[in-house]
């Protein structure tokens, strides 16, 4: 299912963050969305969630749009988000924490039915988590944790995923694990954007950067060309060089 | 999800915990009923015990025994909705000062001489309610920092609140000096007989709080790891909220109109639960209400047995055992803070 977005603007309490953004995710590629600290890549983010309220322009679910035409459970079956942090108010198991993923297609008990059950076991097997299905969440490793979270995003059936910096704390091995898992997600057909500070990531797994800089869609198209355009390098105040080896490339940073 | 076998061991636990709180508020008390003669009128052969006997089980200590039950499951469930929506696990009626408004507002009321029945509707339960939704509002709103709710800001507003409210309540009770005993021993938290009109009424109304309660597990579940969280699967957070507001305020408001400012039932009873049940809802829900009213019954044969021939207010003992557990949890969630990164 493809989302897009156009003319989007948006902003806390008058100030603006995002000036009039445009920009298009389709199935089937992991889209990557970088830009210096307070640029605004998260509120784009919950923007296209439909976590925040734009003040104007429109974001559109394949026809429809996200704003005037779909209720909150319509658009929690369509999309999934995974923020930044997550801060569990109890403790719950890995289990029952994928287990939240299924709230959308719930009744108002919360009784789940034979399909939720197979959703949260199918999602708890692609994500190799079923030898701790029953540990506490607060008590895996990050990578756990994070395999957790996209796992409730996998349990919720949606086609498009959103993830912000869901990277950020883990490891160099995790992080690899992590980034081809996206990439495979996206593969199968699904819609799949993440926010990331890692280059070298966004470079290798993604189809298709965007930049954002303070609040506009600066740059757009194959990571290579982002990249390796000096408005990136600027943009963060380095020096951005690419090293080609066979089809992947390598951003070089240097202040 | 926890195996099939430990949630029912858990249940059994509940259930049994129970009984033998409702069998300690028959047996108990200054009257020296044998056991025999209190299991004879209950099974329906009192004729064949004392007279005295009969009523002192049957009229006093069973509907007694009915209203803690009920009491205690309506400040259990108050307490674990207000945990749940407010993200809070220190979160209670009686310290978030939504039982004092509740009983500012009864006492407003009994001071006026307002009926305490009219049209058989009992009257205090409307102001209760009034009172505690007022004063919950108000908690929330003085807590709310920038968007934020921090859990200890929100425990010192509900305490402030509850400071001023009580003071209030003192004032007006020294103004009537003719009611000003009465007032006092109910502001006490008191399970005062109570006219069996009045226990059907809190019997319906505890029935009806628990459904309404358990009817919400899917979004409390859903807000445990955050409102955007909640949102993106799909609650309607603002709503929801509204909801919880009303169902907390409701019920604190029932328990308080019957029986004063009984405290810590609501932090206690819900956190027993987690330990045996877990933290999701569908199962926490059912599992608090048994245990809050397991906990007050208990509590008030206590209160009943330790100084007998008199009586201290049951909210003295939930108030003894209550607080440290408290400081317990707070230490806890101090420790959790100074570990967290940031």
């Amino acid at each position: 299912m493809p989302l897009s977005c156009s003319g989007l603007s948006a902003g806390y309490g008058g100030e603006e963050v995002l000036h009039g953004i445009a920009l298009a995710l389709k199935p089937g590629s992991l889209y990557g969305m970088l830009g210096p600290n307070g640029s605004g890549k998260t509120t784009l983010l919950k923007t296209l969630a439909r976590l925040h309220r734009p003040d104007s322009g429109s974001v559109r679910v394949g026809a429809r749009n996200l704003f005037k035409d779909l209720g909150e459970r319509e658009v929690a079956r369509l999309i999934a988000y995974v923020p930044q942090e997550e801060n569990l108010a109890f403790p719950l198991t890995v289990r029952e924490v994928v287990g939240l993923g299924r709230t959308p297609w719930l009744g108002r008990f919360g009784w789940p039915g034979q399909r939720d059950t197979r959703a949260v076991d199918s999602a708890l097997k692609e994500m190799d988590l079923e030898n701790i299905g029953n540990a506490p969440f607060d008590a895996i490793s990050g990578g756990e944790r994070k395999r957790t979270i996209i796992a409730r995003a996998l349990a919720q059936e949606a086609r498009i995923l959103l993830l912000d910096e869901p990277t950020a704390h883990l490891d160099v091995a995790h992080a690899l694990a992590l980034w081809s898992l996206l990439g495979r997600l996206a593969r199968r057909g699904r819609t799949v954007a993440v926010a990331s500070h890692e280059m070298w990531h966004l470079a290798r797994f993604c189809g298709r950067l965007f930049l954002i800089d303070k609040g506009r869609l600066a740059l757009s198209g194959p990571p290579a060309r982002v990249l390796g355009n000096s408005a990136c390098g600027r943009a963060f105040g380095v020096k951005i060089s690419l090293v080609r080896r066979g089809r992947t490339i390598t951003p070089i940073i240097n202040q | 999800m926890r195996s099939r076998g430990r949630l029912l061991a858990s249940y059994a636990v509940l259930l049994a915990a129970l009984a033998g709180a409702f069998a300690a508020e028959l047996l108990s008390g200054s009257a020296g009923i044998p056991v025999r003669e209190a299991v004879l009128c209950l099974v329906g052969r009192g004729s064949e015990t004392t007279e005295m006997a009969r009523q002192v089980v049957l009229e006093v200590r069973l509907p007694r025994a009915l209203t803690g039950a009920c009491v205690g499951a309506l400040l259990a469930l108050s307490g674990v909705l207000l945990q749940g929506f407010l993200r809070n696990p220190l979160a209670e009626p009686y310290l978030l000062g939504i039982s004092s408004g509740a009983g500012l507002a009864v006492t407003v009321a009994l001071v006026a001489g307002v009926p305490a029945f009219i049209y058989g509707f009992y009257s205090n339960l409307l102001f209760a309610f009034l009172g505690a939704l007022a004063a919950l509002v108000a908690v929330y709103l003085l807590a709310k920092f920038r968007g934020r709710l921090m859990v200890t800001t929100l425990i010192l507003a509900g305490v402030v609140v509850s400071a001023v409210l009580s003071a209030l309540i003192m004032l007006l009770a020294s103004y009537s000096t003719s009611r000003f005993f009465e007032i006092f021993s109910w502001l006490m938290g008191h399970l005062q007989p109570v006219s069996g009109g009045a226990v059907v009424w809190v019997v319906a109304w505890t029935f009806a709080g628990f459904l309404a309660s358990w009817a919400q597990s899917r979004d409390l579940n859903a807000l445990m790891l955050g409102e955007d969280e909640a949102v993106s699967l799909g609650v309607r957070v603002e709503p929801f909220k509204r909801t919880m507001f009303l169902l907390s305020s409701l019920m604190t408001g029932a328990a308080v109109s019957v029986s004063g400012l009984i405290g810590f039932v609501g932090l206690v009873a819900p956190h027993a639960a987690r330990l045996l049940v877990g933290s999701d809802h569908r199962r926490l829900i059912p599992a608090s209400a048994l245990a809050g009213a397991a906990l007050l019954m208990v509590a008030d044969a206590a209160a009943r047995v330790l100084v007998a021939p008199a009586e201290l207010p049951v909210g003295v003992v939930t108030a003894l055992v209550g607080g440290p557990f408290f400081l317990f949890l707070l230490l806890r969630h101090a420790r959790e803070l100074s570990r967290r990164p940031r």
